[in-house]
């Protein structure tokens, strides 16, 4: 297949592996970012390919698992209340909140429906002008512009019932806040669909100021094992910096119209994380100007007070301090089937990941 | 009958129009029995045989897809769980629920599709019921077929998978997802085509090739949760583990975009006319080459092997070498798909 068979080339991908092989001297611990990078690496069973030296360690870079409970107790309020409908992407709905879940509301009689595309949003809005469609836009830079072009289309079309409950969020000062907690990482495998938007200049701080190494890479297992083979070169020869791998798609100056778009309907927030507490300046909120859309403004709920599940390790998994293995709950209490923590929920969560994979 | 378009309550009361209905449509389509009689239940007579019973619903959404409906999916579903227990479907019955308002036209048509099935399959529909909900109190149609099928003794082993021995080969009889894939692009709500269609087929005659070729040791057809249910489900507390290589496995281009595109794994997708089976080593080339003379399963292959390596697991070698597990899908991937 075209531009999928090619990175997925068996030759290739042991010729990087001897390479990897041969320049590695060091313990060397790596953090991807990405939910879509923990997924590949697992899929394709690429740990199988390094030398036992490198270790991949999986960050807070799934969406559905970095949103916090108190953001899905929120969308619950929304979705208990009368004529709302609420439209979400498929993962979050099986989120435990603190003592409910989307999908439990949806089968007590709650409107909730997933959808693929922020504009089927839009769309259904148009369809029942007599309710409220709340959107729950959760993403990073790659999905922030999405929502955007959402609300901008509602505002064009003078949509009136139409809403986002924003958990967007930026990377970088996720990123920041690992390194400053202290966690012991080399370099990052940076997100690559967030930088095709925001650019590789964003990163710069890490190697400035941290000394570690930063490749953007792509998601298919060449593009891992190529970017990998990058990192450990730049950490053996003592000179960080940020790379790009995945040079198809990442532009060092990024996405120019995206972000504009991004920038005149959000501004940065200080955010909740899950595991992380309130990382500064790490949330997309809806600016004053677009607040008729923003739902924690126009449609008023009192939220339960938040109830982190008891030994839940997601915190940590997401800080890449635990593996899921580690975490009491995984494989017993914890499984795809009943998930207790939202790291067990998204189909790109370590955990979820882990378990699919069959990681001991 | 003809002046009513659409179903009504009445069509379910067991009075007059009911009586219409399976006289009209319903022997219309799949035959009335051989001595004229219209009895309330069918009789039959086994010959020293084993029988084979199975049962399942059909709530499939949308009800038409490309490359089959809600009623062809009926006959083959029941057909192919029978076939692949090693019996020889034989007859049977068809259970309607049908929401008021469905247009009779529509009816008609899956009716229709039904008898075209049974009689590629070689089954009689010996028994029926129909009963007709108020509006919204179903989803337009679901329908029950209940199957029996004729087994010969010597193929009891065959659903148990007791004569699997390490060594053994696997075979799959074509490209795998596309049932799951065609029926969930058809559904109004998403706005992504794929150009493919279901694979929905009666495999009774290509798995009767397959056991008169060579040896096989125990077949299942890869329905919900695709082909990575039913390797799990089958090394599930067992002795034997199973390998399979990802670059043998029959995928299509389109299958393989789609699948990348939405996150989907398509091993774990639904196919209506597929089945995996286990057969001796020194047939599978022997089996694999009858199937592909028939042409549900002209792409027939090995994908992999019984191993006693890692007892209770399945493993997939991937493309580019490495290894993983292969698991169940959790949850409900896609509702409704058949």
């Amino acid at each position: 297949m075209k531009y999928v068979d090619e990175f997925r080339n068996q030759k290739l991908s042991r010729l990087l592996s001897e390479q990897i092989h041969a320049i590695v001297k060091k313990e060397i611990r790596l953090m991807e970012v990405c939910g879509g990078h923990t997924l590949s690496i697992h899929r394709f069973g690429i740990p199988e390919l390094l030398p036992p030296s490198v270790h991949l360690l999986s960050g807070p870079g799934c969406p559905v698992c970095v949103s916090d409970i108190r953001f899905i107790d929120h969308a619950i309020a929304l979705a208990r209340l009368d004529n709302v409908i609420i439209t979400t992407f498929g993962d979050l709905i099986r989120v435990p909140g603190s003592t409910s879940s989307l999908e439990k509301e949806k089968s007590s009689g709650a409107d909730v429906r997933v959808i693929y595309s922020s504009l089927d949003a839009i769309e259904i809005a148009n369809q029942n002008p007599g309710k409220k469609v709340v959107f729950l836009g959760i993403g990073f830079e790659t999905t922030a512009p999405s929502t955007a072009v959402a609300v901008m289309t509602a505002a064009q079309e003078h949509l009136t019932n139409y809403f986002v409950l924003s958990a967007h969020k930026v990377m970088p000062p996720v990123m920041e806040a690992l390194i400053d907690e202290g966690i012991l990482i080399d370099g990052y495998i940076a997100p690559g669909h967030v930088s095709t938007i925001t650019g590789s200049a964003m990163y710069r701080f890490i190697p400035e100021k941290y000394k570690l190494a930063v490749v953007i890479s792509g998601f298919e297992p060449l593009d891992l094992m190529q970017s990998i083979y990058m990192l450990v070169r730049q950490i053996e020869e003592g000179r960080p910096a940020v790379e790009i791998q995945y040079r198809r798609a990442v532009r060092p100056e990024g996405n120019p119209k995206a972000k504009t778009l991004m920038n005149e309907i959000f501004e940065l927030r200080d955010d909740w994380w899950r595991g992380f507490g309130i990382i500064p300046a790490s949330g997309l909120a809806l600016r004053k100007k677009y607040r008729q859309y923003d739902a924690s403004v126009m449609l008023p709920v009192s939220v339960e007070p938040p109830i982190e599940p008891k030994g839940c390790l997601c915190g940590l998994v997401l800080k890449g301090l635990k593996k899921p293995v580690e975490c009491k709950l995984y494989k017993t209490a914890c499984t795809p089937d009943h998930p207790v923590g939202a790291c067990m929920v998204s189909g790109e969560g370590a955990c979820a990941t882990y378990y699919r994979y069959g990681k001991e | 009958m003809e002046k009513n378009k659409t179903i009504l309550l009445g069509h379910g009361s067991g009075g007059r129009m009911s009586h219409e209905l399976t006289e009209q449509l319903f022997l219309k389509y799949f035959g009335r029995p051989d001595d004229g009689f219209l009895t309330d239940a069918a009789l039959l007579e086994p010959e020293g045989n084993l029988l084979a019973f199975t049962t399942d619903s059909f709530v499939v959404d949308p009800v038409f897809f490309p490359g089959g409906d809600i009623g062809k999916l009926a006959v083959c579903g029941t057909v192919n769980d029978l076939c692949v227990a090693g019996a020889s479907p034989a007859y049977l019955t068809a259970g309607f629920i049908i929401e008021e308002g469905f247009p009779l036209s529509q009816l008609e048509t899956i009716v229709k599709s039904m008898a075209l099935c049974a009689s590629e399959a070689g089954v009689k529909i010996i028994a029926g019921d129909t009963k007709v909900v108020h509006k919204h109190k179903c989803d337009k149609i679901f329908i029950n077929t209940s199957g029996i099928g004729i087994l010969e003794r010597r193929y009891a082993h065959l659903s148990k998978g007791t004569h699997i021995t390490p060594g053994d080969k696997i075979i799959i009889n074509g490209f795998l997802a596309d049932h799951g894939l065609t029926v969930m692009t058809a559904r109004e709500a998403l706005s992504i085509r794929y150009n493919g269609t279901s694979d929905c087929a009666p495999l009774n005659h290509l798995i009767r090739c397959a056991m008169d070729a060579g040896d096989i040791h125990f077949m299942r057809d890869a329905t919900r949760g695709g082909l990575a249910a039913i390797v799990t489900e089958l090394v599930d507390r067992k002795t034997f583990g199973i390998e399979l290589h990802e670059n043998k496995i029959p995928l299509r281009e389109n299958t393989k975009g789609l699948c990348e595109m939405l996150g989907f794994d398509p091993l774990q997708i639904a196919n209506e006319g597929k089945v995996m089976m286990v057969v001796a080593s020194s047939d599978a080339e022997k089996i694999v080459a009858a199937m592909q003379k028939h042409p549900y399963g002209k792409d027939s292959c090995i994908i992999g092997e019984i191993t006693d390596q890692h007892p209770g697991t399945a493993v997939l070698n991937t493309i580019i070498g490495g290894k993983r597990i292969i698991d169940m899908p959790a949850g409900e991937l896609l509702p409704r798909i058949c």
